[in-house]
């Protein structure tokens, strides 16, 4: 119990050290939340946060998914994946000059983009899906702005101090300890900045060429253009827009008031259980009264500058630092931990009216962005696995749309591309069925009589052909139009890709 | 303009205006947009040192500042027209003296030569033998496979160079059909029963003692360039008049025509015009139509 007095005293001590440094703040009030509705007024210039460095279970989280999501940004660049000669080795690469997106074992033609749309469907789904669920979880948790600006947030604590003393060192005088602090600080998010930049260049070429490039100094100026670009804006949005970025500039929180219901787990403040607050001496009674304390320590642990006891806020990204702050706080009053959860509307009014809290998690909500996200998911799934290797396409001549030639034949041109999406060169036979008394030909200089085509690993091969029908054969066709297909096969798999296409002739 | 006012709720000092009551708040403008503004500022005086920027007058009429680095669009597109004619220069050269047969063989000679033929083709050929290649009356169609003066790629290059019927070259390709009734060589009967030969000779329908007697007249006048079975004579330029194809048309009434008023179809010789790159190219292009000849 001692120990609660002293964390109360250390409490009072710090809150002496922030006096005043909020201007919105009314007297006796310890901490302020700078960003609350009431300190807020329209016309004002942003007021600093200071958040404070909590201890617990979400902290612990938040430096997983940190830890997990950064490496995950600058390591994937850099994972190799062998596909063969003449084919870039690299597991995630975007080649726009070469029309390529590389996913692993996965390669996307231009064509194919389509699957990159359905990624990003199954994103937005799954975003759906998981706010009705828990509420802003994104925005928490893996949203890059809040992982960047948690990390810019940690290299200024560790420069600067935590919040009391970040309060004290901004309205101290320039000094030259001052000046040491600032510049470290600045010095290190420029060095994270340039970092972020430059991983982010390296998904669009050869990583390792491109970092040698780096290092002599020959890289393409666009590669420079954009480190500089990402770097400026890690610079900006991380370290000194911070909250204003998911305020102002993101429109997901305006989104999100429709994404979840009175059932969503947010963390919120439990008030039927805190109120009446007020602070509280050792050893006395809590009969009578609520359970928070009021110390004001789930304000002071908020980035985005807002008190969660105001209850639901579009400035509130549900990073679950107070649940850490107060479960700290609960513990040492010996209070149970939980004042402030994640809770539900429903389960807020379920207590007042004396009834049991309950998750319900199956909502027709949830289920129906369950359902359209496996149902994506799902035909996704079908579209892959269907993905071929081979694409044919036939394009008939329009100019002219036919040729007679000199023993009365009609003869149609058509220009046969075929893609190898295979990463070894293939030899195609190419035939045509369904036009009786057709003739395939090609041109002469293409090699007499020959149907066979071989297209190089990973490319697009386009091979003229003529089709000729006999006088008489052509003149029967009904309407000078007739439907067959073309029929390329793999010489060695025996795979077949089979296009329809028209024949056209003068008619009758 | 009444005097000073500020507003109650926000601080901020109204511009004085009412309408109705209503005030409007002289919010101060946003710093960033102030010093963009300044810096668009800024921005031109640099600009009008850097760039062609200020027309004057002068006793030689109007020019304008030229600018510290001399920036002028047309030696832009001067510089990248002659980009584009080096970049091309390798190819090009490779393709106005290798042997025809051996560009073909070279699939990236190929399709530099093709596509320079395409383009050639439809700045100077399409108007005559169309967009398509598809010829009209009295302009041949380049896809089919009958050819007057041959469809091998020499026979092409050949026509191209020198041109048919063109006086200002002494190596064009020369003929005449004559105009066997304007010029009183064969009367009208006689025309009219060697057209019925000719239709004959081409399986179409005809008048079978016509063409009888029209066999003498093909016999002493037409033999000589179109052979013994009118099958033709590339050497002269003669068509062959047992297939399907018809430059001017293949029905009595054409046929006749063309006996009695002979035919002459020009085509310009374009190896003055066009460089050899350019008309060697140009014979890859009409080659690769279809109708093409080893």
């Amino acid at each position: 119990m001692t120990d609660t007095a002293t964390t109360l005293e250390r409490l009072a001590a710090e809150a002496a050290a922030t006096a005043g440094a909020s201007p919105h703040g009314e007297e006796g009030e310890r901490y302020t939340a700078v960003n609350s509705e009431k300190n807020r007024p329209l016309y004002a210039s942003r007021v600093k946060v200071y958040p404070k460095l909590v201890h617990g279970t979400f902290r612990r989280l938040k430096w997983l998914v940190m830890a997990v999501t950064l490496t995950i940004y600058y390591v994937t660049p850099w994972l190799r994946w062998d596909r063969g000669p003449n084919l870039p080795d690299q597991a995630v690469l975007l080649d726009f000059p070469a029309r390529r997106f590389y996913f692993f074992f996965l390669e996307i033609w231009p064509q194919e983009f389509y699957y990159v749309t359905g990624l990003l469907i199954l994103a937005a789904l799954g975003l759906f899906l998981v706010t009705s669920v828990a509420g802003r979880v994104w925005c928490g948790y893996a949203c890059p702005q809040t992982v960047w600006t948690d990390l810019f947030i940690h290299v200024e604590r560790f420069f600067e101090g935590d919040r009391a003393k970040r309060i004290r060192l901004d309205k101290s005088p320039w000094s030259a300890g001052k000046l040491a602090r600032k510049a470290g600080k600045h010095l290190t998010w420029v060095l994270i900045a340039l970092a972020t930049g430059g991983a982010w260049v390296f998904y669009f070429a050869d990583a390792p060429t491109l970092a040698g490039q780096f290092l002599t100094f020959d890289a393409p100026s666009a590669a420079y253009l954009f480190v500089g670009l990402f770097a400026l804006t890690t610079y900006l949005l991380g370290g000194i827009a911070r909250e204003q970025v998911c305020i102002y500039m993101c429109p997901w929180p305006r989104i999100q008031g429709a994404m979840f219901d009175e059932e969503s787990l947010l963390v919120s403040y439990k008030e039927d259980r805190g109120e009446t607050r007020g602070p509280h001496k050792k050893g006395a009674s809590w009969e009578g009264r609520g359970d928070c304390i009021d110390c004001g320590q789930c304000v002071a642990a908020c980035p985005m500058g807002i008190d969660i006891r105001d209850g639901m806020q579009l400035e509130c990204i549900q990073c679950a630092l107070c649940i850490d702050a107060c479960d700290e706080i609960m513990d040492r009053v010996e209070r149970p931990r939980g004042l402030i959860a994640y809770d539900t509307f429903r389960n807020q009014e379920r207590r007042r009216a004396g009834e049991t809290p309950r998750l319900n998690i199956l909502r027709p909500r949830t289920i129906l962005y369950s359902v359209v996200l496996a149902l994506v998911a799902a035909i996704m799934l079908v579209a892959l696995s269907n993905r071929t290797t081979l694409d044919v396409s036939v394009l008939a001549d329009r100019n002219p749309l036919f040729v007679r030639l000199s023993d009365g034949s009609i003869r149609n041109g058509y220009q046969v591309k075929i893609v190898n999406k295979e990463h070894s060169e293939r030899i195609f036979r190419v035939s045509i069925d369904g036009l009786e008394g057709a003739i395939l030909t090609r041109p002469a200089l293409a090699g007499e009589g020959t149907a066979t085509v071989i297209v190089e690993a990973d490319k697009l091969e386009n091979a003229r052909f003529f089709v000729s029908l006999p006088a008489e054969r052509a003149a029967a066709i009904k309407g000078g139009e007739a439907d067959f297909d073309f029929v390329v096969t793999d010489t060695e798999s025996g795979k077949i890709a089979t296009r329809s296409t028209t024949f056209r002739g003068p008619g009758k | 303009m009444s005097e000073k006012h500020k507003d109650d709720v926000t601080g901020v000092e109204t511009t004085g205006h009412t309408w109705d009551g209503i005030r409007e708040l002289n919010n101060p403008l946003p710093k960033w947009w102030v010093y963009t503004f300044y810096a668009c500022i800024l921005w031109s005086f640099a600009y009008w040192v850097v760039m062609p920027t200020w027309p004057y007058l002068t006793g030689d009429g109007w020019t304008y500042t030229q600018g510290v680095i001399g920036y002028e669009q047309r030696n832009i597109v001067t510089n990248e027209l002659a980009a584009v004619a080096e970049g091309r220069s390798g190819a090009m050269e490779q393709i106005a003296t290798m042997p025809l047969e051996e560009i073909a063989n070279d699939p990236a000679l190929m399709e530099v030569a093709l596509g320079a033929g395409k383009a050639a083709f439809g700045d100077n050929c399409a108007p005559c033998h169309g967009s398509g290649a598809q010829g009209s009356k009295g302009f041949p169609n380049l896809n089919d496979d009958d050819w007057i003066w041959g469809g091998t790629l020499d026979d092409i290059h050949t026509t191209l160079l020198h041109g048919i019927r063109w006086d200002a070259d002494d190596e064009t390709r020369l003929n005449i059909m004559m105009a066997y009734g304007r010029d009183g060589i064969l009367n009208r009967s006689e025309i009219s029963d060697v057209a019925e030969y000719v239709l004959l000779l081409s399986g179409q329908p005809h008048d079978g003692e016509a063409a009888v007697r029209g066999t003498a007249v093909f016999e002493s006048q037409c033999v000589a360039c179109h052979g013994d079975a009118g099958t033709g004579n590339r050497e002269l330029g003669a068509p062959n008049l047992t297939d399907a194809i018809w430059l001017y048309g293949g029905d009595k009434e054409a046929i006749v025509e063309t006996v009695s008023n002979g035919r002459s179809g020009v085509m310009p010789a374009w190896g003055t015009r066009l460089d050899e790159g350019t008309i060697r190219s140009l014979t890859l292009f009409v080659h690769s139509l279809g109708g093409g000849e080893k």
